[in-house]
């Protein structure tokens, strides 16, 4: 792995985005359109319901960028080792470190921007309330959309096609949305749901957003609370382990 | 007693061929696309690879390049196990599709892959003009036609004058007048020292080669200079000198060791 090669794959990554105008606009707008939809059916016709929007925004802001980064590195990945770039750039000087953090560098950034975009809305427009700091969103947003990345990266191994790799949407990220605790509280879930809620990677996220906006801050580093650190530090060992896979299923060498 | 430089030094000077294949089999599936094949390839000649579609002329090629899992036997490229990390910087390789980013430009196709080499800027340009693509540096390659296409995959290939060139049919669909020049440009870069493999199922491009490997399912046919094939064949072009070779092989005759 080099720096010079790693830097090289990520402003390569942003300059294709870059090139692509519609699919960026749609990363940086999308988010910030469901999120105010969720805030019109909620709290925008006067009682809040349900919890309303304080309650329910928190969690789509960790789901939103982990399933539009999940989606786009799965597709844009497989687009790499199907066109053969891939194979090429393998032959060359490049480590499998490279690619992989090239990747996660380059949609990092986009997510920054995109999540930047969304707590924005939801904190100064749409008037959620966060009781710990407002960055501390950003950095779990970004935290959940690498995560996304990561697991985008590792699935694109297993899909031939581009069908396929969007297939792999409603079999690994829905039963995580079903399992968050968004649609029922983690602990009032039969208990064997409750243990695998557990041990999946959005279950974390989900509840790192979420203590940002009301376990309150003081207590931690960086007026954080301590459990809201603890989640991040779950994302992030999560993303690291997909890497790893992800690793695994680079080949430079083929059948 | 020999010193350790010493026979790194013997070892250096023996070593004649940038290639050298020996009995390899590469099963693919439930085909043995190569099946005990060995080979070498000189350094300052164009050696052409010829065969039929589905011969195993990528799956050779593959294997030199090191990105092929073999079966059995061994693939040495510049004294080295073929996709040795020393070898990454001296092998340039042309994939049959072209191995080119569709959504960025000529240049910014160079250029990252420039980056990745570590070559200096002006290596891209160099590489453009060589394959006559500098006036559509700016076009996004998606907009190109496929010949053009395949001449950025080629100028990719090209970026930091590799020891070993290995281009997979790299001429087919262009132009007479640019095939012609390529086979120029592949001439003039093994003038230069390299060494050129080009694969091809048109068996009229062998005239051009100094030297011909001809393949056929799997296994080596013929590897000769094109004069020496017609005379030894008793034909007037590799197309025939092909027929009579596998006609021959097909003759019962006498076991022999």
């Amino acid at each position: 792995m080099s720096p010079r090669i790693t830097l090289a794959v990520a402003a390569r990554v942003l300059t294709q985005l870059r090139r692509d105008r519609r699919t960026l606009a749609m990363l940086l707008v999308l988010p910030c359109l469901v999120l105010a939809l969720l805030w019109w059916m909620f709290d925008a016709g006067g009682a809040p319901l349900a919890g309303g929007f304080d309650a329910l925004g928190p969690p789509l802001l960790a789901l939103i960028p982990f399933i539009v980064m999940f989606l786009v590195t799965s597709v844009t990945t497989l687009r790499e080792r199907s066109s053969g770039t891939l194979e090429r750039l393998l032959a060359m000087p490049t480590g499998k470190g490279d690619v992989l953090v090239g990747y996660a560098l380059a949609f990092g950034a986009v997510a920054t921007v995109q999540s930047a975009l969304a707590v924005l809305l939801c904190w100064a427009v749409l008037g959620l309330a966060v009781s710990g700091p407002v960055w501390m969103l950003v950095v779990v947003a970004v935290a959940d959309a690498v995560l996304g990345t990561a697991l985008g990266l590792f699935v694109s191994a297993f899909a031939r096609t581009e069908f396929q790799a969007v297939q792999f949407m409603p079999a690994l990220v829905i039963p995580q949305i079903l399992l968050c605790g968004l649609f029922l509280p983690r602990d009032a879930m039969p208990g064997v749901l409750g243990a695998i809620s557990d041990v999946l990677p959005l279950s974390f996220a989900v509840d790192a957003m979420s203590g940002v906006s009301t376990a309150g801050g003081g207590a931690g580093l960086g007026g954080v609370a301590g459990s809201v650190w603890g989640d991040l530090a779950v994302v992030v060992a999560f993303v690291l382990a997909g890497l790893l896979l992800g690793a695994a299923t680079l080949r430079r060498r083929t059948a | 007693m020999l010193t350790r430089g010493t026979v790194r030094v013997t070892i250096q000077h023996m070593v004649k061929n940038v290639v050298e294949v020996c009995d390899l089999v590469v099963r693919r599936g439930r085909v043995r696309a190569v099946d005990g094949l060995s080979c070498s390839i000189a350094p300052g000649v164009v050696t052409g690879l010829l065969g039929p579609s589905g011969c195993g002329k990528s799956t050779l090629i593959r294997a030199v390049v090191g990105v092929q899992v073999l079966t059995s036997g061994t693939v040495e490229v510049l004294g080295l196990p073929a996709g040795d990390r020393r070898l990454r910087h001296r092998v340039g390789y042309v994939t049959q599709a072209p191995s080119v980013y569709d959504d960025l430009t000529v240049a910014e196709n160079l250029r990252f892959f420039g980056r990745v080499l570590g070559v200096p800027a002006d290596e891209a340009e160099r590489c453009l003009e060589a394959v006559d693509l500098a006036a559509v540096r700016d076009r996004v390659v998606d907009r190109l036609s496929g010949g053009q296409r395949s001449r950025v995959s080629l100028a990719v290939a090209l970026l930091g004058s590799p020891e070993l060139l290995v281009l997979d049919e790299p001429t087919v669909g262009l132009d007479p007048v640019l095939r012609r020049d390529l086979w120029a440009m592949f001439h003039a870069l093994a003038d230069a020292g390299a060494a050129v493999l080009v694969s091809s199922h048109v068996m009229d491009e062998a005239q051009r080669c100094d030297r011909l490997l001809l393949m056929r399912d799997g296994r080596l046919l013929a590897s000769d200079t094109p004069g020496d094939l017609l005379a030894r064949t008793g034909t007037r072009d590799v197309e025939a000198a092909f027929l009579a070779i596998v006609e021959h092989a097909q003759e019962p005759k006498e076991v022999t060791a």
